[in-house]
């Protein structure tokens, strides 16, 4: 899948985690930025899903920012799938 | 029924926590347009990892002449909740239309028909018009429900909190639920804070016939149960009821008398129903 | 060496000496009196019509000859309105004293100005109940050289009883006082309630210091510290942000899940065997543990059931109880709110208590030992029921340990309420940073998802299933919950002691390590 626009999902609310995604130039890898509320405890772990996820998708080249209050791994996939749907412009069932 | 907006993680996954007996996930009114499939994907995430601790979970998708209600089902149907809550249903067609689109879903991905149950909402003059062959229509639809806030909107009237406005078509909507043997749902008491004009909603509901009410927050779930608790006395009575029936039973007798009563079947289910409220597992008796 | 709660306790630490192993939370009392000797209080003498008045707190605090490696001690009554702390040691700091061991009952987040004097020696040893913001965070970092001491409030009585805690200098704020130094915190603007954790400080230290914003005509009443303990007088401007000591009433959460905690802890409560008449009664100050007065409350009217005292730490709620009757008095070792005072002032059922009163183990009797229920909180708490109140999941240091080691011993039933995780982070662990509160003193764990039991408590474990309570055992409890939050990444320690964790009887149960912090 490509990243073709800006697109962001989730919120700033506790327990959620804002995802926000902005395309790259090919062949430029893939740029990601975590912030979290529990950096120390599951900062590693944020990163293997976001790694995933776009391994998923096979995205080799975005930048990737993501904002975390304390969001579990569900919340985590939604959003993180949430944006990439959106900023490949392949979103359904919505009012973009 | 505790409603928990869809696109709320927080709120989704303590769902469980609270001593709900039904929880409604709600895609709908709850959720900005503009993020209709951001709250969409959180919920099927949510229905595949949380725990809700046997509660009963349903979904209220969008319409299917909205943008997103299609694409609700399409993800929803597939985890087999409990329940898809349908909104401001007017017709049997549209109730014919939901449930065709939801069997090929479910053919799709080999379930049964009949596991997933249906609970139609009434939010509009057509609608409770309807509401007779809406409940008749289809065995998968196992409660009516009545949306008060949209219902008057519908009817261009005030919400008052004594419900004055919508006291037929609460009414109408039990004795449809009533007829076809499945629940009745009230709506929704919004003052959080009025604990009592909450409990005196609940009982009008309990009196006229609604077998459960729809909450907006954990707070309200206590009331609801304890106005639909069967008192001590009332539990005694049932026990004893029931007790005696199956002594009777296993001597061959149908109908009995306890205390010079008469003890026939209408009073034997309204015993049963106690027992059920108070929790107490009638073959245990 | 392991200690035997299983902690991980150095038997010698540099520049402390041998460490005091804790033995367990009751073995030190069996004997019925305490091995320590306790030192004498200083003997004073002035002469007649001699004025204690100071033009200020400089003057006061150069008249009583402070010197370097001096013990200076404060109450924190004033919480994160405290304006009195920081200003004297800004005096001493500027008369150019150093090596200060500072004793202030506990320390928040307003004494954040006091960090530059940890980096720059001026404040070398910290004894405290709790330890907050900057400061907190700096201590974990490893800022002064020598482990603080964290102790409970009947422990720190303890401590200066046995001279542990050597006072020099006492500066105590009052709310109200006299010329001769009666003093009060139950009225004037800035009013704070009890004050339970200065009368000891008043009596040992070999200089004390009222400062009041409110100079009454003599004499002040009522009478919390006593003129014959005062050297000196101060009045000044305030003595902190009242909106920020005590505001208004404390409210009941509105939280859900704090609620829904506090519900169950309260049928608990009720089927535990310890809801009778003439039952006594602690609470926290907020959040899931205050809730579960409003239920208990609720059973007591719907029951008819009346209970003996409130001990605590006291709000507003604990007051609304005493005056509908449902208990015959409060004692009170801190007020967290204005309704508070005025309780203290006019009701004689409304008792002032000091720490020795309320929680010193090594007396005959303090009030912990006679309580029935307490609920308190915690950070974090491991499959034996030990609780950390003290460090964050990073290690930083930022809570207390105030009462809560104090009323877990005594309490008949000690009920640890808490969300089983909060904001991801797992509070029911299999093994906690710190601990504070030992197991053996915990009987029950109430989280939103269940209830467990101290396997040494088989008779409560079988009368709350029976109540059809949802009770379950903490390890599969810590099992679903890390199933719920993932498994956390642990935080990295060196070998440096930065915290000593005195258990209540002088012996140390756990010490807090330095955290590893990468340079980005």
């Amino acid at each position: 899948m490509k990243i073709i626009k800006k697109a962001q999902s989730g919120s700033f609310e506790s327990s959620d985690i804002i995802v926000l995604i902005e395309p790259v130039e090919e062949n430029s890898g893939r740029n990601i930025e975590i912030d979290s509320t529990v950096m120390l405890e599951y900062g590693e772990n944020i990163e293997k899903l976001i790694t995933q996820k776009l391994d998923s998708y096979s995205i080799a080249d975005i930048h990737l920012i993501v904002k975390d209050k304390g969001a579990l791994d569900p919340t985590i996939n939604a959003r993180l799938e949430t944006a990439i749907i959106r900023a490949s412009a392949l979103q359904k069932g919505t009012l973009a | 029924m505790l409603y928990i907006p869809g696109n709320n993680p927080a709120m989704l996954q303590q769902g469980g926590i609270y001593g709900a007996d039904s929880l409604l996930l709600d895609l709908e009114d709850a959720v900005a347009l503009n993020q209709k499939d951001s709250a969409r994907i959180l919920v099927r995430n949510m229905l595949k990892s949380i725990d809700f601790y046997g509660t009963e979970v349903c979904v209220r998708v969008n319409h299917l002449d909205t943008p997103f209600g299609l694409e609700d089902l399409e993800e929803i149907v597939p985890l087999q909740p409990d329940a898809i809550r349908y909104p401001k249903t007017e017709t049997v067609e549209e109730l014919e239309r939901l449930i065709q689109i939801i069997e090929a879903i479910e053919d799709k991905h080999n379930l049964p028909h009949n596991k997933m149950t249906i609970h139609a909402m009434i939010e509009t003059a057509l609608g409770v018009q309807n509401v007779f062959r809406i409940a008749k229509y289809s065995k998968r639809v196992d409660a009516i429900t009545i949306g008060g806030q949209d219902l008057t909107a519908d009817m261009n009237i005030k919400s008052t909190k004594d419900g004055s406005g919508i006291d037929l078509a609460r009414k109408m909507i039990v004795m449809a639920a009533k007829a076809n043997k499945i629940d009745a749902i009230d709506t929704v008491f919004v003052d959080v804070n009025d604990e009592e004009g909450l409990r005196k909603d609940t009982e009008y509901a309990k009196q006229i016939g609604f077998t459960g009410k729809a909450v907006i927050n954990p707070r309200q779930i206590d009331v609801i149960h304890d106005v639909y608790m069967p008192t001590d006395d009332e539990i005694r009575k049932a026990y004893r009821i029931m007790k005696e029936f199956k002594k009777n039973k296993e001597a061959g007798i149908g109908v009995f008398a306890i205390d010079g009563k008469m003890i026939d079947a209408p009073v034997m289910a309204r015993a049963a129903h106690v027992l059920e409220l108070a929790r107490i597992d009638i073959d245990s008796i | 060496m392991k200690n035997i709660i299983g902690r991980e306790v150095p038997e010698y630490i540099e520049g402390v000496g041998k460490i005091d192993m804790f033995v367990g939370a009751w073995e030190k009392l069996k004997k019925g009196w305490m091995d320590e000797v306790t030192i004498s209080p200083p003997n004073k003498a002035k002469m007649p019509h001699q004025s204690k008045s100071c033009s200020d707190l400089e003057e006061a605090i150069k008249k009583t000859s402070p010197k370097d490696g001096m013990t200076v001690s404060f109450h924190h009554h004033l919480r994160n309105g405290d304006n009195i702390l920081v200003q004297s040691i800004d005096i001493l700091a500027k008369m150019g004293i150093k090596n200060i061991t500072l004793a202030s009952s506990s320390l928040n987040e307003v004494h954040n100005p006091l960090l530059k004097y940890l980096k720059d020696g001026t404040i070398t040893k910290i004894w405290s109940s709790g330890i907050r913001g900057e400061i907190g965070k700096a201590i974990s970092e490893g800022v002064l050289d020598l482990p603080v001491t964290i102790h409970s409030h009947g422990g720190r009585a303890r401590a200066i009883h046995t001279g542990k805690i050597d006072l020099d200098l006492a500066i105590i704020a009052a709310s109200a006082a006299d010329e001769e130094g009666n003093a009060t915190g139950s009225h004037g603007k800035s009013a704070f309630g009890s004050m339970g954790y200065a009368g000891i400080d008043s009596r040992y230290a070999k200089q004390v210091i009222i400062v009041t914003d409110n100079m009454v005509e003599y004499p002040c009443v009522p009478i919390s510290i006593k003129q014959n303990f005062v050297d000196y007088v101060v009045e000044v401007e305030s003595i902190g942000d009242a909106s920020k000591i005590a505001t208004g009433s404390t409210r009941i959460t509105k939280s859900p899940m704090d609620l829904r905690i506090a519900r169950l802890a309260a049928e608990v409560i009720e089927h535990s065997g310890f809801f009778e008449p003439g039952f006594s009664f602690q609470v926290g100050a907020g959040g899931a543990s205050l809730a579960v007065a409003k239920y208990i409350r609720e059973k007591m009217k719907k029951t008819e059931i009346k209970g003996s005292f409130i001990l605590g730490g006291v709000t507003s709620y604990g007051v609304d109880m005493l005056n509908e009757g449902l208990f015959n008095a409060i004692f009170d070792v801190q007020s967290f709110d204005a309704a508070v005072c005025s309780s203290i002032m006019n009701n004689s059922k409304h008792i002032e208590i000091p720490a020795s009163l309320y929680a010193n183990p090594f007396n005959c009797g303090c009030m912990t030992n006679k309580l029935d229920v307490v609920v308190l909180g915690a950070l974090e708490i491991d499959l034996d029921f030990n609780v950390n109140v003290i460090t964050g999941s990073d290690g930083t240091v930022r809570g207390a340990s105030g009462g809560h080691s104090d009323t877990a011993s005594g309490a008949n039933l000690t009920v640890v309420v808490c969300p089983s995780f909060r904001g991801r982070l797992p509070i029911v662990k299999k093994s906690i940073h710190t601990v504070v509160t030992p197991g053996e003193t915990i009987d029950v764990l109430v989280t939103e998802r269940g209830i467990c039991v101290n396997p040494k408590r088989p008779e409560l474990e079988e009368q709350l299933t029976k109540a059809g309570l949802n009770v379950r055992k903490i390890e599969d409890l810590q099992e679903e919950v890390e199933g719920i939050v993932g498994k956390e990444k642990e935080v990295e320690y060196t070998d440096k002691i930065v915290g000593l964790i005195e258990y209540r009887d002088g012996t140390i149960i756990d010490v807090i390590r330095q955290v590893k912090r990468n340079e980005q």
